[in-house]
């Protein structure tokens, strides 16, 4: 193994060249990035680098004094894989040879047709697209969001923060249902009530009204909100048509066995857009949060040098703040039959829950508990690891 | 020299939060030893009392780097700065802390005074 290419520039894949030399790999590193960027930290951009408090600088992902002898190729998309050879075609019509191949293009947001074309529109991915909603959040304007999933509500609360009048409008009848049920979904919806941020839940945007920027949103309902900034929050898409010519299994992401190898030899994906097999159920899962990005990784780099791991993949974890509240979240809450307030006061929003299947704790989730959630994610690990 | 409370009041893996300006955390190691820190996070505005106790390293409750105690030394990112260390002596079974004079490495948004709200 001389020569790696790992095609997405951005923390899943600088933490897999991380691990790469971790794990002793001295040969060529190239890495592919469609951005002009370095990598840098996605969280950020909903919540400190959209209200100011952090600038660039402070969301660079590589250390000064860290010699990783990488060759970047930024700027330049993959448009395809040429399975035998591992190796990978750039749009500028360059193929990058390599051993092996670890894909990590992350996912985009997903957008809505109607509202294209109009002006104050905009949908939160990259820095780009935080540069451009940040120069838009005036205080003097009204901000809709459509969509109140957690980048949703991260918007939401710093455009508030600013001064903004908000406006979120959920197609579902709770907001976070999938990832936490409906009751306790429900429950972290109030924080856009206490804040002052109007929430107008199972009722779809009808139409977007304009005059070249975007003026107001029509609800389903006939409600009318004004509105001079439009944020479309409504989940994200892996990135993985460039590989559609390519042998490469794709669902819902990059199929792949429990460790991120993909069914062509020397090809792997990890990040947000891969599914890997999950380790209860064996079904593909893609997971979009960072300790995933910055965990599995590991994984990969073991199994692509060695074709073993000592890695024991930890519960997810995932966090999100907003209106100065931490909500953290550890483990799954699939099929649970019973949630369990284990301590706080849901009514006073700082709270932490259990959620159980039949007895056993599979999922913590915190809200104002940073210390007691800490504890209950540490004990869900120990319960978690293979025997 | 700061007071913060008797020995027997800080169990062998616990920690404590001593709300001053910034804040420090107190760590009592499994293995008897005593030492503080910065408690706010040198990445986010995080208390690192909250964060999970193992050997003489500290793990942040937000995004798990690991700070060690004795050196303040953070082993990878996301935080890449050290926090401050401060010297720790127990007298007559009371923990007191000599406040660094070191300049502090608070996150990015947090100015000296502010304190971790976590
Ligand atoms: C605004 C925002 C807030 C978030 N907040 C949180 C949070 O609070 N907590 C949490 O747990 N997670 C959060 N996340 C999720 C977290 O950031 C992601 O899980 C993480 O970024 C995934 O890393 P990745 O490297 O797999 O993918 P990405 O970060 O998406 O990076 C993929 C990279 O590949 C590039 N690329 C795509 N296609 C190609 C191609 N064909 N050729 C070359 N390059 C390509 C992309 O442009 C991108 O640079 C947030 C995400 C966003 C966007
Ligand atoms: S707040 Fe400590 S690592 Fe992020």
């Amino acid at each position: 193994m001389h020569d790696i290419t790992i095609v997405g520039a951005s923390i899943c894949g600088l933490y897999t060249a991380r691990a790469l030399r971790a794990e002793g790999f001295a040969g060529r590193i190239t890495l592919v990035g469609d951005e002009v960027h370095r990598p840098y930290d996605r969280p950020p951009l909903s919540k400190e680098f959209l209200v100011g408090t952090y600038e660039i600088a402070d969301i660079q992902l590589e250390d000064e004094d860290e010699h990783l002898d990488l060759n970047y190729r930024l700027g330049q998309p993959a448009v395809g894989l040429r399975a035998r050879e591992q190796s990978v075609e750039l749009a500028d019509g360059s193929l990058v040879r390599g051993d092996a191949v670890v894909v990590a293009t992350g996912a985009r947001a997903r957008t809505l047709p109607a509202a294209h074309g109009l002006e104050g529109v905009h949908t939160l991915r990259s820095l780009d697209d935080a540069i451009a909603l940040r120069a838009d959040l005036q205080p003097s304007h009204r901000l809709v969001v459509v969509g109140a999933g957690f980048i949703g509500a991260e918007i939401a609360s710093s455009a508030r923060g600013l001064g903004l009048e908000v406006d979120v409008v959920e197609v579902a009848p709770t907001p976070l249902a999938g990832p936490l049920g409906s009751r306790f979904g429900g429950i972290l919806a109030r924080l856009h009530e206490r804040a002052g941020v109007r929430l107008h839940s199972g009722v779809a945007p009808a139409t977007f009204e304009g005059d070249g920027r975007i003026r107001a949103v029509v609800l389903a309902d006939g409600t009318r909100l004004p509105a001079d900034v439009l944020v479309v929050g409504v989940g994200a898409a892996p990135n993985v048509e460039w590989l559609s010519g390519s042998p490469v299994a794709i669902g819902n992401g990059i199929e792949t066995d429990q460790h991120g190898q993909t069914g062509l030899p020397g090809v792997f994906a990890v990040g947000d857009c891969a599914a890997w097999a999950d380790s209860a159920t064996g079904r593909p899962l893609r997971v979009e949060h960072w300790t995933n990005a910055v965990e599995r990784p590991t994984v990969v780099a073991q199994q692509l040098l060695h074709g073993r791991t000592s890695m024991v993949p930890r519960p997810t974890y995932f966090w999100s703040d907003q209106y100065g509240v931490h909500v953290q979240f550890a483990g799954s809450i699939v099929d649970h039959d019973e949630v369990v307030v284990e301590d706080g006061d849901v009514d006073a929003l700082r709270f932490l829950v259990t959620y159980r299947r039949a007895g056993e704790v599979i999922g913590v989730l915190g809200v104002d508990s940073v210390r007691q959630f800490t504890r209950r994610r540490r004990a869900l690990s120990a319960i978690r690891t293979p025997a | 020299m700061l007071n913060v409370c008797p020995l027997s009041e800080l169990p062998p893996g616990e920690a404590l939060r001593v709300p001053c300006s910034p804040p420090i955390a107190v760590f009592r190691t499994e293995e008897g030893e005593v030492l503080a820190i910065d408690d706010t996070c040198t990445h986010q505005d995080a208390s690192l009392a909250d964060g999970w106790l193992e050997g003489c390293q500290v793990e942040c409750p937000l995004h798990a780097s690991r700070f060690d105690l004795r050196t303040g030394a953070v082993d990878a990112p996301p935080a890449k700065r050290p926090v401050r260390t401060h010297r720790v002596e127990v007298v007559d079974g009371m923990i007191q802390v000599e406040l660094s004079l070191d300049t502090p490495n608070l996150p990015p948004g947090l100015a000296a005074g502010s304190g971790a709200n976590a």
